[in-house]
């Protein structure tokens, strides 16, 4: 059985889009059609998310561990053909690896995957997304039978305490020191919550575990139950995240088959159960105090805190709320011991992130790597650096609630409290890389439009705060900007943050006074200039077409969708300013970079 | 049976699947959405009977969180990705392509009942962006001129719903 070889294709939410359901598909109906010897019949296994979503769908072959990217339906045969019947590697569907200047082989041996270091993400990729019996052999639940067998609760806090761990939702309270308040407090009844509600856009980490590795995250759950006294956990996931809800689904009746969750788990008198609650949609409902209401059955609307859920949360008891990152790290720190975890990362913090590396760069995914490292390693060394090798403005980080930190702050290393001297923050990990074809002040009305939107409406601050700034922003946009605008935001931003009731409301300002800071050219060429430097705010663009640099080739033609553009072949095109609706088309299609904005 | 009848009984079974507590208001109105792609005023009615809740609770629910509707949405419901990634990228065009083409804003259904439109903050396939999801078909790396053909195919018929 040694040389059994098993095929993992990676069928998270991003290669799913790409299709990869359908070669999971072909896969086997390839392998049921071959008549093969035992001994050759691989195991295919349906993975969580690999990392390097943009070059999907990924199939990855062991023990020889060949990774081809782009995987069509069409490549099935010749796959099964060269490198499961024979060992052939096919060179084609091999990843390019331009750092290196060479195609290679492993995924292990991508740059993307050198300066990473995998410990929320260990399992995704390399164990089927529902199988217990995979995570099992993988080391699962032995933390829990640690604990449960050897520890008593005391310890098991004290090991997260000593690791240095930080909640991963974006806060960065230490884990240890709030399970004590949860520990301490008073009552037979205590609950515990995953925090599975990722509602900041372009971030996608914790939909990642939960559809790759679920039981790692109910492991860390059962555990913290044992360490602070309660029985029961809820995860509240949001429903759009269809497959990570059903892998949790699945997750909780396994381990309630093999006696993991349930009563009396690994013969010790310990109880714990898990349910899982479909969110509903509303982005405040990341707030924990909003998420509770919402599990009660009620509008998710933030409370004032104190009480804090560790001493008052769900229908009153003591609650300990973590994020689905958090509790991934949980069962290794409880495996590997907390001064293995500390010695990983930064001064103040500890372990790794994993961050959803988006926007305009080379290698779009998921990625995890050391507290403290800078900037500048993960978007070149790992990103590969700008997509269509544009030039580097910024990489905004925390969603909604942070900020963009510019080309000159590249070097700064990346922890909680780094980030939050920039102006910004790690929030849940979403790094988006804009380059200079993104405008700022479009892009800070962007997440105020988004936050207006989510904005529960409970607190007046928030509620109007955000709405007046909002109209700045747009009219700014627009072109009807005005002198005195950007102190206004300024100072409308600074009442909402010190006045919102929540953490939306608190931190809802960031995106705009960060851009403000760092770009506040851009914000005047809107308003005294009436120009947008970048071309995207309509109103302040005009585009034509260089005829010096155009070379005819005629690809702009087609891009148009308003026929605007017209000219002979291999002759400078002209672009019809009255026709135009400013949609950029041309100009990302343009190989030669002629189409400009006056 | 009337239809105000049908859905009455019908919305009533949903409910059943779930104990009389008010703690699964959220998931029983998931599960009637799902059922109708809308919250029917007389299925609202019944699960407040149900649990126990005041209407008003259950119509507070139903507009605050935006997995609801209150109104019939269309056979193909056109999802435009505007999260963080997709928005740099261009969805913003998508956007407005799409409502040039079928004449209806974000939260409308087209008069023949065909399209609604939505746009959605972040569907996670920030690989792909920008992002467009047609019932649960997903389009990546769009483009305008790319988007306006796929609805081509949706409007011809080409495409049957899943």
């Amino acid at each position: 059985m040694q040389n059994k070889k098993t095929i993992f294709i990676c069928c998270g939410t991003g290669c799913q889009a790409n299709g990869s359901m359908k070669i999971y598909q072909a896969m086997l109906k390839a392998i049921s059609g071959l008549n093969l010897d035992v001994e050759v019949i691989p195991d295919i296994k349906k993975t969580g998310c690999h990392g390097l979503c943009q070059k999907g769908p990924l199939v990855h072959i062991a023990p020889k561990e060949i990774t081809y990217i782009h995987v069509k339906t069409a490549d099935v045969p010749e796959i099964i053909e060269r490198s499961i019947i024979k060992d052939e590697v096919i060179d084609r569907l091999l990843y390019f690896d331009k750092q290196q200047n060479a195609k290679v082989q492993s995924k292990s041996d991508w740059t993307f995957e050198k300066k990473q270091y995998r410990i929320a993400l260990r399992h995704c990729g390399g164990i089927a997304n529902d199988s217990i019996d995979d995570y099992i052999d993988k080391g699962g639940y032995q933390g829990l039978e640690k604990v449960l067998k050897t520890m008593t609760p005391e310890e098991v806090i004290d090991v997260i305490k000593k690791s240095g761990l930080r909640g991963r939702g974006g806060g960065g309270f230490p884990t240890g020191l709030k399970w004590t308040f949860a520990a301490k407090a008073q009552g037979d009844v205590k609950y515990v919550i995953c925090n599975g509600d990722e509602g900041d856009p372009g971030a996608f980490m914790d939909r990642s575990i939960m559809e790759g590795d679920p039981h790692t995250v109910l492991e860390g759950m059962a555990i913290c139950g044992y360490a602070i006294g309660a029985n029961q956990g809820f995860l509240y996931i949001r429903d759009e995240y269809g497959l990570a809800v059903e892998n949790m689904r699945k997750a909780i009746a396994d381990a309630h088959s093999k006696g993991l969750l349930g009563k009396n788990i690994c013969d010790s008198g310990f109880a714990f159960d898990a349910e899982v609650v479909r969110g509903g949609g509303a982005f405040v409902c990341g707030e924990e105090t909003s998420l509770i209401h919402s599990i009660e059955g009620s509008t998710g609307e933030p409370t004032p805190k104190p009480p804090f859920p560790a001493n008052q949360g769900l229908w009153g008891k003591p609650t300990i709320i973590n994020n689905v990152e958090t509790w991934a790290n949980v069962p290794v720190i409880i495996n590997k011991g907390a001064d293995w975890f500390a010695a990983i990362g930064s001064e103040k913090s500890k372990g790794t992130k994993v961050f959803a590396l988006v926007g305009k760069i080379n290698n779009t995914g998921l990625v995890e790597v050391p507290m403290g490292i800078k900037l500048r390693e993960i978007i070149y060394d790992i990103g590969g650096g700008v997509g269509k090798n544009r030039k580097f403005k910024a990489v905004q980080t925390g969603g909604p609630s942070g900020g963009c930190i510019p080309e000159s702050k590249l070097d700064l290393p990346i922890d909680y409290d780094s980030l939050i001297a920039e102006g910004s923050m790690m929030g849940s990990g979403g790094m988006i890389v804009i380059d200079d074809r993104t405008c700022m002040v479009e892009f800070a009305r962007y997440y105020l439009k988004f936050l207006s939107e989510e904005s529960c409406g409970k607190c007046v601050p928030c509620r109007e705060g955000i709405k007046s700034m909002l109209k700045i922003l747009t009219d700014i946009c627009e072109g009807r900007g005005q002198a005195g605008d950007i102190e206004l935001l300024e100072e409308i931003g600074a009442m909402v943050k010190a006045n919102s009731l929540c953490g939306l409301g608190k931190t809802a300002p960031n995106p705009v006074l960060s851009n403000i800071a760092n770009f506040r050219d851009e914000f005047e060429a809107h308003i005294n200039d009436k120009r947008c430097p970048a071309g995207v705010c309509k109103n302040l663009t005009k585009l034509y077409i260089d005829s010096k640099v155009c070379i005819g080739c005629g690809l702009c033609v087609k891009s148009c969708p308003v026929g605007a553009i017209s000219g002979e072949k291999k002759q400078p095109h002209v672009l019809d300013e009255e026709k135009c609706i400013k949609c950029s088309s041309c100009r990302e299609r343009c190989a030669v970079d002629a189409v400009r904005v006056r | 049976m009337s239809e105000s009848l049908k859905i009455r009984t019908e919305s009533l079974e949903i409910a059943q699947k779930y104990q009389p507590k008010r703690r699964y208001l959220l998931a029983i109105l998931q599960d009637i959405q799902k059922h109708y792609n809308y919250l029917p005023a007389e299925a609202m009615e019944t699960v407040a009977r149900y649990l126990s809740v005041p209407l008003v609770k259950v119509y507070g629910m139903a507009t605050f969180y935006k997995a609801f509707s209150l109104t019939p949405k269309g056979k193909y419901i056109i999802k435009v990705c505007d999260g963080t990634a997709c928005h740099i990228k261009g969805s913003v065009n998508l956007l407005d392509e799409v409502k040039m083409i079928l004449g209806i804003e974000p939260g409308q259904t087209t008069d023949d009942g065909l399209f609604s439109l939505e746009t959605v903050a972040c569907i996670g396939a920030c690989g792909l962006a920008p992002v467009a999801v047609i019932n649960d078909e997903y389009h990546g790396n769009l483009t305008p001129a790319s988007l306006r053909q796929i609805l081509e195919q949706y409007q011809g018929g080409m495409k049957d719903a899943k």
